[in-house]
């Protein structure tokens, strides 16, 4: 694709606004459609885009592999942590009542960061599955 | 804390399992591994503490009350299981160090160790929950961990056996969660104890009956039943030894498990077995189960996949013992649970110290081993003492439950199952004795067999396998004696358990 200027071009000015889309469906999420799994899935097709326009390994320079694997396993860590804190906060496993002073509060921030982590491990897992297929036709 | 424990004993190996996959030294994942293993079975001894000074633990998740929200609920039956499930993990993770350094790429080890801390999840999740939907996701937790676990086996085959597994497996998962959504369009809940109220008030529907249809076959395939078995012979056979004696010593009970809680609790005993007469079928194919599975096993080569069709047969005596819906019968289902996973836990951890000297299982690779092996073949005689049923065993424990619930009942047909019972014994003394023949009776294969047949040096070079894989094999060898010798706890709870499946008070 290195000669492709219009598909180049296109993607550069597509894939922030892909990225944005990606935090619009994540923040948005309380209100109407969307949540940490379709956010997760949009940011990594932003990546897994630029790595179609510009080759796997620029991709790879930009994200390493590492990388996406250890967003993979954060994301886990993010939305288990945030149930083991209400644990120690003398509350319930991801009874996110006790997180703010209102109740109200606290259900809308642990919400807000359990699907961070939803998004990071589906965004990580995403693009470590992309590299893996990609890396397939490379050995051959 | 100790009001977190049903939550905690899955949120701690969830927690470990991203850390085994970040780390990079497959020893640091193995610690990682091992804390975890032996943390949850303390949390299951003191649960299973609780419960039978207490009585059931519910534990909502989230703080939503039941119906609505997620319950954690731990009763005998499911205490019994973490029980069983975490002690098998706790001894084979020890194993697992040397074993697996030898069978598994370096540079894979902690993404095994990943898995096998995810299946451990996936299995205790099915075991502590009391929502039907989380059981089906926790299903797929520690399916998919399996399928990744058994995949990487040295053999090339592993992949066609897990990829036959995986298949298997989503299929069985799909009935399974097709069952779940039937009795949720029909009630509006997922709690089990919610689901047992609502669907005997429902009275006779033809969509429960077809959703019982859907989760029968489903849980039958992920238990294997007699002929829904097909993906567990290669699974077990070509897995690497550690996961073999891990995933057939818990995996399989576990669907037991979830056969017990679907059939007793949610549709309730009355309409599993008076109604939809579920005896009528599981009887036949457990006793087809029994004695096919056993004489299949006679005629193989390699002792692992000679091993992998007894499991089934044993599985038969399990559902054998449920489809008595007596107390006295599922005493010895619950008990065997329990037992099935010390004798073939022993047995395959023996197998894989042959494996880990020798490179190789098969029966003819195994003569005269007992002089150069002596350790870990006694190992595997005592084991197979157990999986016979010779008494102070607790093979024997098991038979001997199975036969008085068989006795219980009236008519000439349950002596021939007490007869059938008795001639799959004799059976297994069969298959145990080839490979007692072979290790002790016969001459090891030097210069007389040219090419020897497996890789690495030939016998001749063989020694007695590491302490390190010795002293957990030795570990579940001699719980097999200890719990035969004196049944009394595990007989009281087995039996408390069944009391309170059936709805009597224990």
């Amino acid at each position: 694709m290195e000669d492709n200027v219009i598909l180049r071009i296109g993607a550069k000015i597509l894939i922030p606004f892909i990225l944005m889309f990606a935090l619009y469906v994540q923040f948005h999420g309380d209100y109407g459609p969307g949540g940490g799994f379709q956010a997760g899935v949009i940011f990594a097709a932003a990546f897994i885009l630029y790595a179609l326009i510009y080759g796997v390994d620029t991709a790879k320079r930009v994200l390493p592999l590492r990388f996406a694997w250890f967003c993979g396993a954060l994301g886990v860590w993010i939305y288990a942590g945030v149930g083991v804190v209400t644990l120690f906060m003398g509350a319930e496993f991801l009874n996110y009542n006790v997180l703010r002073h209102d109740p109200e509060h606290g259900q809308e921030l642990g919400i807000l960061l359990v699907e961070l982590g939803v998004l990071t491990t589906v965004f990580g897992v995403m693009v470590a599955i992309f590299y893996m297929f990609a890396a397939r036709r490379q050995v051959r | 804390m100790t009001a977190h424990l049903p939550v905690l004993q899955v949120v701690i190996p969830l927690l470990a399992a991203p850390l085994c996959a970040m780390v990079r030294h497959g020893r640091i994942a193995w610690g990682i591994a091992l804390a975890t293993s032996w943390t949850t079975f303390g949390i299951a001894i003191r649960l299973l503490a609780q419960v039978q000074a207490e009585g059931p633990i519910s534990y909502a998740l989230g703080g939503w009350a039941a119906p609505v929200g997620i319950e954690y609920r731990v009763d005998l039956v499911n205490a019994f299981v973490l029980v069983i499930v975490t002690a098998i993990g706790a001894v084979v993770t020890p194993y697992a160090l040397k074993s697996v350094e030898q069978e598994i790429d370096a540079a894979k080890i902690p993404l095994f160790y990943a898995a096998f801390v995810l299946c451990l999840t996936g299995l205790l999740g099915i075991a502590v929950t009391g929502d039907v939907f989380n059981v089906f996701v926790f299903l797929e937790v520690s399916s998919l961990s399996a399928y990744a676990l058994i995949a990487l086996g040295q053999d090339r085959r592993a992949l066609t056996a897990a990829y036959q597994y995986l298949i298997m497996g989503s299929i069985g998962a799909t009935f399974i969660v097709i069952g779940i959504g039937m009795m949720y369009v029909m009630t509006g809940t997922l709690n089990m104890v919610d689901l047992s109220v609502l669907l005997a008030e429902l009275g006779p529907n033809r969509t429960v009956a077809v959703a019982f249809g859907f989760l029968s076959v489903g849980i039958s395939l992920k238990l294997a039943l007699f002929p829904l078995h097909f993906w567990l012979p290669n699974a077990y056979t070509y897995a690497p030894s550690a996961v073999t004696a891990f995933i057939a010593s818990t995996a399989t009970k576990v669907a037991v498990y979830m056969l017990l809680r679907f059939f007793f609790t949610v549709f309730g005993g009355v309409f599993s077995f008076d109604v939809m007469q579920l005896d009528r079928v599981l009887l036949p194919l457990a006793l087809v189960a029994i004695f096919s599975m056993s004489l299949v096993a006679i005629f193989q080569a390699n002792v692992k996949r000679m091993l992998a069709y007894s499991s089934v047969a044993q599985i038969g005596y399990m559902i054998l013992g449920i489809s008595m819906a007596s107390v006295t019968g599922l005493t010895a289902g619950i008990l065997h649970l329990f037992n099935h996973a010390l004798i073939k836990g022993g047995l395959f951890m023996a197998l894989g110290c042959v494996m880990y000297r020798v490179g190789s299982v098969e029966i003819e690779a195994m003569r005269g081993l007992a002089k150069k092996m002596p350790w870990t073949m006694a190992a595997f005689v005592a084991g197979g003492f157990s999986l016979i049923g010779l008494p102070f065993t607790v093979g024997f424990i098991s038979k001997w439950y199975l036969i008085l619930g068989a006795l219980e009942r009236d008519g000439w047909q349950w002596w021939l199952v007490v007869g059938l019972v008795l001639t799959t014994s004799l059976m297994a003394l069969v298959y145990i004795w080839r490979v007692v023949e072979a290790a002790y009776f016969q001459e090891a294969p030097n210069a007389e067999s040219p090419g020897g047949g497996f890789p690495g040096e030939g016998t001749s070079a063989v020694v007695e396998a590491p302490l390190a894989l010795l002293i957990p094999t030795w570990v579940l060898i001699v719980a097999n004696f200890y719990f035969g010798i004196d049944a009394t706890f595990t007989a009281k709870v087995a039996g408390s358990a069944a009391r309170s499946l059936m709805g009597i008070a224990p």
